[in-house]
């Protein structure tokens, strides 16, 4: 009866040796390493890189010991941190031949030694939580209120235009919150406007109220594009804070969404969070409008008149203030890259912008309705509008690329380039959480967390052992099978390891080894009663099975809350408990059964079972035999 | 070895009335500890600055608190953390400056007294983070709160999920007291540790409830009463011995995890500790209390049963 099928054994063969190739990855440590990655997006990281970096490691005369392309990101291992410093200058001399306006973002970094017949098998280490090698962390929310209202400002330009266009007569347009009011005076055009909007608009419910001789139609997004909004505003920043973060030459950056309108940033191994911090909290929106030339904005500007209706004044670099209109004719949003550069035929300093296919069609018709006028464009940072620049528009640009020339110097034309590319943000974000852990620290707590899983194992180990003998020793063998699958699970998933990890990984073990304990006083409790060894055994485990199962499921049910309701290192804490509960049904039930199995199960005449003192009081052997005729 | 020679059953219920009455009056205790005193919430819950310093000699408090002040931060908490060399430091979320300016400022005194005190670790959190993470707690508490009680439900009956989820959730109350009395720092991984405790001592109820239903099963003249001692007595070697291997795991952390784990721990240690009170003294007893009987959980035999002895259910006890 305490027999395994064959397949079953196999199963517990390969569970076994998958695991521990899986968890092989985690021993080989880390080794210096050079990453190079396009700083632009226009640049690739290819072979023809790769050839260059290795003829100037070559010339360098630096040994490497392995050099991996992938992901559009090369990486060079080193030996030593020396060579790693050494390699980092050769390479920056020979890709960034520009200094200043760097093509490929040359970053340190440290790579796992994991050797290539292990990585072909996509065998990697667990991926360390920034607690546990220090960096910087931060959670950003998206302003999406903001994001909504100036879709709503967007949508009223655009339909003013078409109402032009369409000579429909209204009695004005404007944004109200998120809303957009009309007036019209007659029911036709108001009909024809509800029409056209029907038509052209289809993200825009319409109510029409009648308003005293008036008539008001309210338009408001439907929620279903105010979804896709804030979707796109989200999609938007985060490949913001990409380029942003790119700046920082950070080697394994990352950025996510996390729930609907936050994004987390992790950055392993900066330690500058000023500057990272100011990277990324330029909370900056950026906005082209016409400057309005009426001579009340005349006088207004220089300070003797009031700000005429519809228009706004704001001050530029220099202090000059500016009076522009408050209708957008674009934003951020349409506005895909900023450089830095020269005009073709003067050879001035330039920036040259490029536009999305919507931008650029706006931008053609604006300009060629402008022609002569001036033109500004504002970047918002935390509230505050400034004018950038206010250029006069010469001609009718189309195609979507547009220059913006005269009277700037290089720096300013790189400082304005930097700041329309920083003012891409479709909605503004405010940092709402930030933590930074230093190297050291990060250190200490891996050390910690081992310590911690290392001596309670060994002590849990030790008191099985001694207790239950040999039931013990198979049950400690099977506790670090449950070890050994959990780190394996871990590393094939990629699960960020945390402190709180490790110690969800104590806790687990010490939770897990109460299946075998549960196994072996049922076992002991059989054999006390008066069955043969054998049937001890069998009935132990078949008993014990449903009260594991039970006790398993109810701790993964606070297991599974956690991972769901978790965030940060309750959630770190909550997928190594799961996991670990997994597993444990595992290990200590099937593969304990197992290694039991090959020992008794062959012994047809087992007198004895290793499982510590089986003790019985004399009366307790009658009262067995007394209730077992009972049953 | 064996450490439980019980010659026979320990008549737990006897006394079960003792045992309610010193839980309802921990309970009680705790309850009040927690509306006197509150629970002392770390940064995640409430929102500031956190920053960890270490210096490069033990440093006296005092002048680093007069220091701070002097920056004209208010409400400012400095304690040590781990050793006297690392100073933790607690700021609310000041208006007008910025968390970084804020532990920059404070960075830039502390190195005036000692020029090698390094910032080990910073945290800032906005406030409305703060009272997210609360409402999360909870929803995850009454998650499994709730989950645990269908599940229990379902393999046994509603009588057995209540006596067992008020049982646990004593215990999760009597930590809180604990942190609430001694103003211990209440963090995210305490609130992982208490939910993982309400998941673990659950557990203890349901060895403790399937030896229930297995004993009504095998010996059918046994009471209720007699029943529920057995399957406790039975069992109790192995409640002990499983939160034992727990605890020498929850020890370890405690002594080698650090600052980081020390709450952590401690609250596992104390729900451990009393998770064996609770689903032995508490969850038998009202499941006791709320009338379990044989029926309930073997519908099927109940008729043999009472055709077998319709008179006296009790009269072939054998203890």
């Amino acid at each position: 009866m305490n027999r395994y099928a064959v397949w079953k054994y196999l199963v517990i063969l390969i569970a076994v040796l998958l695991g521990s190739v899986y968890t092989l990855p985690n021993f080989f440590g880390e080794a210096p390493a050079v990453q190079v990655s396009p700083g632009r997006a226009s640049v690739k990281v290819d072979l023809g890189v790769q050839a260059k970096v290795e003829e100037a490691l070559k010339t360098a005369g630096l040994t490497v010991s392995m050099l991996t392309l992938e992901n559009n990101s090369l990486k060079v291992r080193f030996e030593t941190t020396d060579q790693q410093l050494k390699a980092k200058d050769a390479i920056q001399r020979t890709l960034n031949t520009e200094a200043d306006n760097p093509s490929y973002i040359v970053a340190l970094n440290l790579i796992a030694r994991t050797p290539s017949w292990l990585s072909s098998l996509h065998a990697a280490p667990m991926y360390l939580g920034l607690d546990l090698r220090g960096g910087v962390h931060f959670m950003l929310q998206v302003d999406m209120q903001a994001a909504l209202s100036k879709k709503a400002e967007s949508l009223a330009g655009d339909l003013r235009t078409l109402m032009r266009e369409k000579n429909i007569r209204h009695g004005g347009i404007s944004r109200n919150g998120q809303q957009i009011d009309i007036v019209f005076r007659e029911q036709a055009s108001a009909d024809a406007a509800a029409i056209l909007l029907r038509d052209q608009f289809p993200d825009l419910m319409t109510t029409l109220t009648p308003q005293g001789s008036d008539m008001l139609l309210n338009a408001k997004l439907k929620p279903e594009a105010g979804r896709l909004v804030q979707d796109q505003a989200l999609k938007q920043n985060i490949t913001t804070l990409h380029n942003r973060i790119n700046e920082l030459g950070v080697a394994e950056p990352v950025i996510q969404q996390q729930g609907l309108d936050r994004i987390v940033v992790q950055l392993p191994g900066v330690q500058d969070t000023a500057k990272a911090k100011d990277i990324l909290g330029r909370t900056a929106t950026l906005e082209i409008r016409m400057v309005d030339e009426s001579s009340e904005a005349r006088m207004a500007e220089t300070g003797n008149g009031v700000v005429p209706f519809g228009a706004e004044k704001y001050l530029d670099r220099n202090g000059q203030a500016v009076v522009v209109k408050k209708q957008v004719m674009l934003t951020g949003e349409n506005l895909t890259d900023a450089q830095p550069g020269f005009d073709n035929q003067t050879q001035e300093a330039a920036v040259h912008l490029t536009l999305d296919a919507k931008g650029a069609r706006i931008f053609k018709d604006v300009t060629r309705e402008n022609v002569g006028k001036r033109m500004a464009i504002l970047l918002f940072e935390k509230g505050k509008g400034e004018v950038v620049t206010a250029p006069v528009i010469r001609t009718e640009i189309g195609g979507g690329r547009v220059q913006i020339s005269g009277r700037m110097t290089t720096v300013e034309a790189a400082d304005t380039s930097l700041l329309l590319r920083a003012g891409s943000l479709a909605a503004p974000m405010e940092i709402i959480e930030e933590r930074t852990i230093g190297p050291s620290l990060g250190a200490e707590n891996i050390a910690k967390g081992f310590d911690s899983v290392t001596w309670g194992f060994v002590a849990v180990t030790a008191f099985m052992c001694v207790y239950y003998m040999l039931f013990g020793v198979i049950s400690s063998i099977a506790l670090a099978v449950n070890l050994l699958l959990l780190v394996a699970v871990l590393s094939m998933l990629q699960a960020t390891l945390t402190l709180p990890g490790m110690a969800a990984m104590a806790l687990v073990l010490g939770m897990a080894i109460d299946a075998n304990v549960l196994i072996n006083e049922r076992v002991r409790e059989e054999l006390r009663n008066g069955a043969a060894p054998q049937t001890a055994i069998h009935i132990g485990y078949e008993r014990a099975w449903s009260t594991i199962l039970d006790s398993n499921v109810t701790t993964l049910i606070a297991g599974l809350a956690l991972l769901t309701f978790g965030s940060g290192p309750v959630r770190g804490f909550a997928v190594v408990h799961c996991l670990g509960i997994l597993t444990s049904m595992f290990s200590a039930v099937f593969f304990s059964r197992g290694l039991v199995n090959i020992w008794y199960g062959r012994q047809k005449r087992l007198q004895t079972v290793s499982i510590g003192t089986v003790w019985r009081p004399d009366d307790l052997t009658t009262k067995a035999i007394e209730r077992a005729k009972v049953d | 070895m064996e450490f439980f020679k019980i010659k026979r059953d320990i008549p737990f219920m006897r006394h079960a009335l003792i045992f309610n009455a010193v839980s309802f009056i921990t309970f009680f205790a705790a309850v009040f500890f927690l509306f006197s005193r509150g629970l002392h919430l770390s940064v995640e819950f409430t929102g500031g600055t956190l920053m960890e310093v270490s210096f490069s000699q033990p440093v006296a408090l005092d002048p680093v608190r007069a220091r701070i002040a002097a920056l004209g931060y208010t409400d400012v908490q400095v304690q040590n953390f781990g050793s006297a060399r690392d100073v933790l430091i607690r700021m609310p979320a000041a208006k007008g400056s910025t968390a970084t300016e804020q532990s920059e400022r404070v960075m830039a005194t502390l190195k005036e007294t000692d020029a090698q005190a390094e910032l080990k670790r910073t945290e800032f959190v906005g406030p409305q983070v703060g009272d997210e993470l609360a409402i999360d707690g909870l929803k995850a508490l009454a998650f499994v709160v709730v989950g645990i009680m269908i599940y229990l439900a379902i393999r046994f009956e509603w009588k057995y999920a209540v006596a067992g989820i008020i049982a646990n959730l004593h215990d999760v109350i009597i930590i809180l007291g604990f942190f609430a009395y001694f103003q211990w720092e209440f963090s995210l991984p305490v609130l992982a540790a208490v939910l993982a405790v309400l998941g673990y001592s659950v557990n203890e109820s349901v060895v403790i409830f399937d030896r229930v239903r297995e004993n009504f099963r095998r010996f059918r003249k046994m009471s209720t009463v007699e029943i529920i001692d057995n399957a406790i007595t039975s069992t109790i070697s192995r409640t002990i011995i499983t939160h034992g291997s727990t605890q020498l795991m929850v020890l370890s952390m405690l002594l080698f995890g650090g600052a980081t784990l020390h709450y952590f721990a401690l609250a596992l240690t104390i729900g451990i500790l009393f998770g064996i009170y609770s689903s032995v003294f508490v969850a038998a007893a009202i499941a006791m209390w709320l009338g379990i009987k044989r029926e309930d959980l073997i519908k099927q035999v109940k008729k043999d049963d009472l055709e077998e002895d319709p008179n006296d259910p009790n009269s072939g006890a054998m203890v």
